[in-house]
């Protein structure tokens, strides 16, 4: 019995670990509606800041405490540097683009921290004072996991107070409710935002920094804590501080006792938890349905079909990629074979997410779910690697069949935060069920059949896959299928009150974007010979949402130009040093200074010159 | 007297403890132009939102020449044969104009799940004529994103027409337009109407329109219905009178309020 | 500073740069080198430092047959679909002639994949997959570093020697974790027959909660206690079981722990009387690894960590391939590396004929605390060559070439 309560102790003190973390991220959440990638990173700053100030104070109580609390601010400041030079400019862009933006924000923290304080690990110091143990029932209860247990609390009414017993924690919660009130109101919303991110970034800068005594601080910390911290907040509710509370504990003491019940399957529990929730409550557990639409940011234009100039644009690529292996080296083959794979892949999301309104935060998925159907037919049916490209699909569309059917169910944001869970569910389950996946250690010895086996042969067949993949969506935008999902994008009463049944066109389209991402996954696995649940993991989610935005996300082209500057960069940028924060601030670029990307830059330029058809301008 | 169209009884509908809609009962004969109005919160919404399916109602009977189309989610009511339109216009602003009245073309024709014919080229001529019925074909190619709020109207119109309805739901036609273009778009409405034998619900706030093209006219407060008759008889009820700032003959000076 | 350093390393590159054209005219011998550099900087920049000095030795020296050696490295960023892209550029387009590197096991692993696939001759650097060598194992690919199992097998035979009987594990779950228990319990097994386990901890990798870890294995009262977990989670481990006396009159025997780059992190924190397989830095004291410590002091100012002398190493070996074999074609060097002897400052080592594995072997000996710092002591070498396995097992365990 004593044993169970030392363990609902240590869940509870991890909970209240989790809970400041989660807290900062809901708060800017529920007030800005950026979903921020970047606030574990500001949990890792306050980690690092803490440990060196911890290191040239002297031991004292309170220098340690004083450490603490300057690292917090000093991570506050760093935060409110980030929201007003970028996420301040892009306020009123789509979900996507904060998110991009802020992913940048974590690559380029990645290489700041790894430049200032070393890749070493670093191991801080006890708190002084708390570093000993308490008997409780005879257990040995650490002290400083009591202080952390009490602290979570604190911190919640130390929340209430401020939003429920101050003018600014009134306006803050009015701007939860509803944004467009508050501005109207004449409330000065960028201080209010600018305070809420300084706010939300002490908060964790104050998680990262109250670790110092208990873990060991590393470099991977931010994006371990991030996901974690996402299942809370959409657990309770995004926006909903109470609801993080909540979530937190039942995160933290499924974690303690599910190590005890079921240690094999500890990540997946976490994310299945998560989903069985949003099924049952889609907002989660205190959270509420969003009373206004997100803003859709610049209204898109009708889509045409290509001009005859970008027709002879297209036509001239497709001749030049056919005839490329003849003129090109080995590499160049290679290259260009991953560049075709990326782009079906970033256009099925593109497919979903532009023309279907509905934005995908884990559509790698689907990539991985193809990838591991097709090594599957290898490895354990003896297949040829025809019927394997053919099982990719079929394994995908049938996870984006189960996945979709609960996804569409919400919109905006909420409905990104599903397909990231899903995602989630997909990367652990291959990570922790090594007998079929191998685990971490993959799956080999996946390589095409003899007739493709020779790269200029492998290229041609992904060049029909992958290009077919691609022209038979386009086809689908501009086929009464595609229409309707625009329609639905646009608006979905309208769509209802003439007679059509959204929610399965919307599930329908998941499952087609599901089908060719898993094309592009087999076709992946078959050119490296293996597969790893790393593709299925969020980097590879984030990829394609880069590469959408890179190419322009209102640009039917837009995807395979993202896809393809993005890994002939990420290709030539990774020879450099710190090449993780240069391709950060180029994506940061790009979202604040050419929102609509590349593909989108080049229209426009095409327009003012007078190549393509002017649209009217709207007003 | 033929049956009517559209056949309402004790339609009811409480939010929490607040009454919203009461033992509402009317009909509806073909045709005919019935105006709900009533002062804000009166219910009017409600009660809309009823009859097209956004809304469930406590209790009562809706009946469509004779089928019952309570409780049928929206998009069963529209293909039973009821168009409407919206308060605030609902188009697909990245579409153009025609495109838009084609969606509604695709669905009532079932083919919104091709995926392989081009949609824009699909029903152009139908598309064409209802645009033609509305004033609109001109700027057939126009973006919807761009058009003047009146013409949004017209198109809306257009739109809710495309499955030839029997029935039209209008929640205040007018609502947001200039006087003069008020008066044009409720004429367009009931030629339209009259030459195709549709019967049409609406609300609205604009008395001038209301009086000038309502058959008859209903009217809502707190939820109950507390008279229904011709304009005259309306305009000369004490009750509405009183519930209309209580007393006297005020609806002229209310008209642009 | 930075720049000041910088500045003047590039004044020194120039001159060497210089000089090296005056001597050197002949064509370089070109090595692809793969590794997650930016994703684990913690091991992989004394990697690095490691190659770099046995590369600038190498070639101060007169490279190799008159040919300067060199080096094509190349961050994956930890994925292993990007690794294999760079493998290909390295071999088409770099026309390299053999590649090495790798840190983790499945980039390991997928290179050792590509290697076979393309027949390109791959030394494994790190990575510590027993599949390398044995399931996943082919004629291109050589693996340096001592594998799981070899050093689960040194921590087996000296846990053994303790008399323990009932034993619990603490294993990141996942690939590496799984194997490493496996092996342990196989080859604990093998010595001890009546040896017992009763307790499996899987906390999830870089996630640990080390409160729950430690009292369940508390809860079952083992004997021994064999623990997997490294870095982070090894540092929350031992916070807690420390707090909570959970080492105190147990065996503890943990894998890779002695090695600088996880001790050092620890402090004054680090157990005492763990038995473990590390790297005692400047304890060795033979003269080729004085010679190497020295030298790596000299030029990078601190004092090397284990992967320093992996990647000291892999130059080495290859250093000694280049220069016994007559041809520079793959299945030549595949042909001169088997039975390849090589001296290092480990010591002599021998890549094995049978399964491509080197006998590079391990420090293995117990934890301590000197002036704040954790430290190795009672420490012996253990070479690899006495921890393989049979050949009737090879044979079993890997596919014919």
């Amino acid at each position: 019995m004593s044993f169970y309560f030392a363990q609902f102790l240590t869940g509870l003190s991890s909970a209240s670990s989790l809970f400041l973390v989660a807290c900062g991220l809901s708060l800017i959440f529920g007030v800005t509606r950026v979903v921020n990638f970047a606030h574990g990173s500001f949990y890792m700053l306050g980690a690092y800041v803490a440990y060196s100030l911890v290191q040239v104070v002297p031991g004292s109580i309170l220098g340690f405490w004083g450490s603490v609390l300057a690292a917090a601010l000093i991570v506050a400041l760093v935060g409110v540097l980030v929201e007003m030079l970028i996420l301040k400019r892009i306020y009123n862009a789509p979900e996507l683009y904060q998110l991009v933006a802020t992913f940048g924000v974590v690559l380029l923290m990645q290489d700041a921290i790894l430049l200032i304080f070393g890749g070493e690990d670093q191991f801080g110091p006890r708190a002084p004072g708390l570093d000993g143990v308490v008997r409780i029932f005879g257990e040995p209860i650490p002290e400083y996991d009591l202080l952390l247990i009490a602290l979570g609390p604190i911190v919640l009414g130390v929340m209430w107070l401020l939003l429920n017993r101050t003018r600014w924690g009134i306006l803050v919660r009015a701007a939860t409710l509803d944004r467009e009130m508050v501005a109207a109101l004449g409330v000065n919303q960028s201080w209010l935002f600018t305070t809420v991110f300084f706010l939300g970034s002490f908060l964790a800068g104050l998680g990262g920094a109250l670790q110092v005594p208990r873990v060991s601080i590393n470099l991977l910390m931010d994006l371990s804590i991030i996901a974690e911290a996402f299942v809370v907040v959409v657990i309770g509710g995004m926006g909903s501080i109470p609801g993080a509370f909540i979530a937190a504990l039942l995160i933290g003491e499924l974690n303690a006792f599910g190590v005890l019940v079921l240690p094999q399957a500890t990540i997946v529990l976490a994310f299945v938890v998560m989903a069985v929730v949003l099924v049952i409550r889609p907002y989660g557990l205190l959270g509420k349905a969003e009373t206004l639409a997100h803003s859709a940011g610049q209204v898109e234009l009708p889509i045409r079909p290509a001009s005859t100039l970008a027709k002879s644009v297209a036509g001239l690529l497709l001749a030049g990629l056919v005839v490329m292996p003849f003129l090109a080296g080995e590499f160049a083959i290679v290259l260009a074979t991953d560049v075709l794979i990326f782009a079906l892949f970033a256009a099925s999301l593109h497919f979903i997410m532009s023309n279907g309104g509905m934005v995908s935060f884990g559509h790698a998925a689907y990539f991985g779910l193809g990838a591991y159907g097709a090594a599957f037919v290898i490895k354990y049916a003896g297949g040829s690697m025809e019927l394997a490209l053919l099982a990719a699909p079929l394994m995908a569309a049938a996870g984006a069949l189960v996945f979709g059917w609960f996804c569409v169910r919400l919109s905006g944001v909420y409905m990104a935060m599903l397909t990231l869970a899903a995602a989630q569910i997909v990367w652990s389950t291959a990570f922790q069920w090594q007998d079929l996946t191998g685990g971490d250690d993959g799956l080999l010895g996946i390589w095409p059949s003899e007739w493709a086996k020779s790269k200029t042969a492998y290229y041609y067949l992904a060049l029909v896959l992958c290009g077919g993949g691609i022209l038979a969506m386009r086809r689908m935008i501009f086929s009464p299928f595609g229409y309707t999902l625009r329609g639905g994008r646009d608006n979905p009463n309208r769509t209802e009150s003439i007679g059509i049944n959204l929610r399965h066109h919307q599930w329908a389209a998941f499952i087609v974007a599901g089908m060719f991402a898993g094309i592009a996954g087999g076709v992946y696995v078959f050119s490296k010979g293996s597969i790893f649940p790393d593709e299925a993991a969020i980097p590879r989610s984030v990829d394609a949402l880069v590469m959408v935005l890179l190419g322009g996300v209102q640009t039917l082209s837009g995807p395979v130009v993202g896809a393809g500057v993005f890994r002939l960069l990420e290709d030539e940028i990774s020879r450099l040093d710190y090449w993780r924060a240069i391709l950060g601030a180029i994506i940061i670029a790009i979202v604040v200074i050419a929102p609509e990307g590349i593909a989108g830059f080049i229209k426009k330029i095409a327009i003012k010159a007078g190549f393509e058809r002017n649209e009217e301008q709207s007003s | 007297m033929t049956a009517p169209v559209l056949s309402v009884r004790n339609l009811s509908k409480s939010f929490g403890g607040l009454q919203a809609v009461s033992d509402v009962s009317f009909d509806l004969a073909k045709g005919e132009l019935l105006a709900l109005i009533g002062p804000n919160g009166a219910g009017k919404t409600t009660c809309f939102n009823m009859l097209n399916g956004q809304l469930r109602a406590d209790a009562g009977q809706v009946m469509l020449n004779g089928t019952s189309i309570l409780g049928l989610s929206p998009r069963r009511v529209w293909r039973m044969g009821v168009g409407r339109t919206f308060q605030i216009t609902a188009t697909y602003a990245s579409m153009t104009v025609r495109e838009n009245v084609q969606m509604a073309l695709i669905s009532h024709h079932r083919r919104t799940w091709d995926i392989w014919r081009s949609a824009s080229s699909l029903h152009v001529d139908e598309a064409m004529q209802l645009l033609k019925l509305v004033g609109m074909h001109e700027q057939a190619e126009r973006a919807a994103a761009i058009l003047a709020y009146g013409d949004l109207k017209r198109l809306e119109l257009a739109i809710a027409l495309a499955h030839a309805p029997e029935l039209l739901l209008m929640d205040e036609p007018t609502a947001g337009m200039a006087p003069k273009e008020r008066v044009r778009l409720m004429q367009l409405t009931a030629d339209i109407v009259a030459e195709r034998g549709i019967s049409v619900l609406f609300t609205e706030h604009d008395m001038d329109v209301v009086f000038a093209h309502a058959h008859r006219i209903m009217v809502l407060n707190r939820g109950e219905l507390i008279a229904t008759g011709s304009v005259d008889e309306v305009r000369n009820d004490a009750r509405v009178q009183e519930v209309y700032l209580g007393g006297g003959t005020l609806f002229e000076d209310q008209a642009h309020g | 500073m930075k720049i000041l350093k910088y500045m003047a390393g590039c004044v020194l590159a120039a001159g060497v740069a210089l000089t090296a054209i005056a001597a050197q005219a002949a064509e370089p011998i070109r090595i692809g080198e793969i590794n997650s550099y930016s994703r684990l900087p913690a091991f992989l920049d004394p990697y690095k430092k490691g190659w770099e000095l046995a590369l600038e030795e190498v070639n101060a020296a007169g490279g190799i047959k008159g040919r300067p050696l060199e080096i094509i490295d190349r961050d994956d960023g930890g994925k292993p679909g990007n690794a294999v892209t760079i493998a290909e550029e390295m071999v088409s387009k770099e026309k390299v002639t053999l590649l090495t590197g790798t840190f983790l096991s499945n980039i390991g692993l997928a290179v050792t994949d590509f290697a076979k696939q393309n027949k390109v001759f791959f030394l494994a650097a790190e990575p510590l997959a027993d599949a390398i060598v044995w399931k996943s194992g082919n004629r291109y690919t050589f693996r340096l570093r001592p594998s799981t199992t070899m050093q689960a097998a040194m921590l087996a035979k000296e846990a053994a020697k303790t008399g323990a009987k009932k034993w619990a594990t603490v294993a990141p779950n996942y690939a590496y974790g799984k194997e490493a228990v496996a092996a342990f319990k196989k080859e604990l097994t093998k010595l001890v027959p009546d040896a017992e386990f009763v307790e499996e901890q899987w906390p999830t990798v870089f996630k640990i909660d080390a409160g729950p870890v430690v009292r369940a294995v508390e809860a079952a009262k083992p004997d021994g206690i064999f623990n997997v977990t490294f870095g982070g989670d090894l540092a929350q481990f031992v916070r807690e079981g420390n707090l909570r006396g959970t080492f105190e009159n147990r065996t503890v025997v943990s894998l890779l722990s002695g090695e600088p780059e996880y001790l050092e992190p620890l402090k004054g924190e680090a157990p005492k009387g763990w038995i473990v397989t590390g790297y005692p830095q400047g304890a060795v004291d033979t003269p080729e690894h004085k010679a190497f410590f020295d030298a790596y002091m000299k030029k990078w100012g601190e004092a090397p960590k284990l992967g320093s002398i992996v990647g000291y190493n892999v130059i080495a070996s290859l250093a000694a391939l280049l220069n016994k074999a007559d041809a520079y074609d793959t299945e030549t060097l595949v042909d001169t590396m088997k039975g390849l002897e090589v001296m290092s400052p480990s010591g002599k080592f021998v890549f094995r004929a049978q399964d491509h594995q080197s006998t590079m072997g391990a420090w293995v000996g117990k934890t301590d605390v000197k002036d704040g710092a954790g430290v190795m002591v009672d420490w012996f070498y253990a070479d690899g060559a006495d921890y393989q396995p049979s050949d009737e097992d090879v044979k079993a365990m890997r596919p014919a070439d």
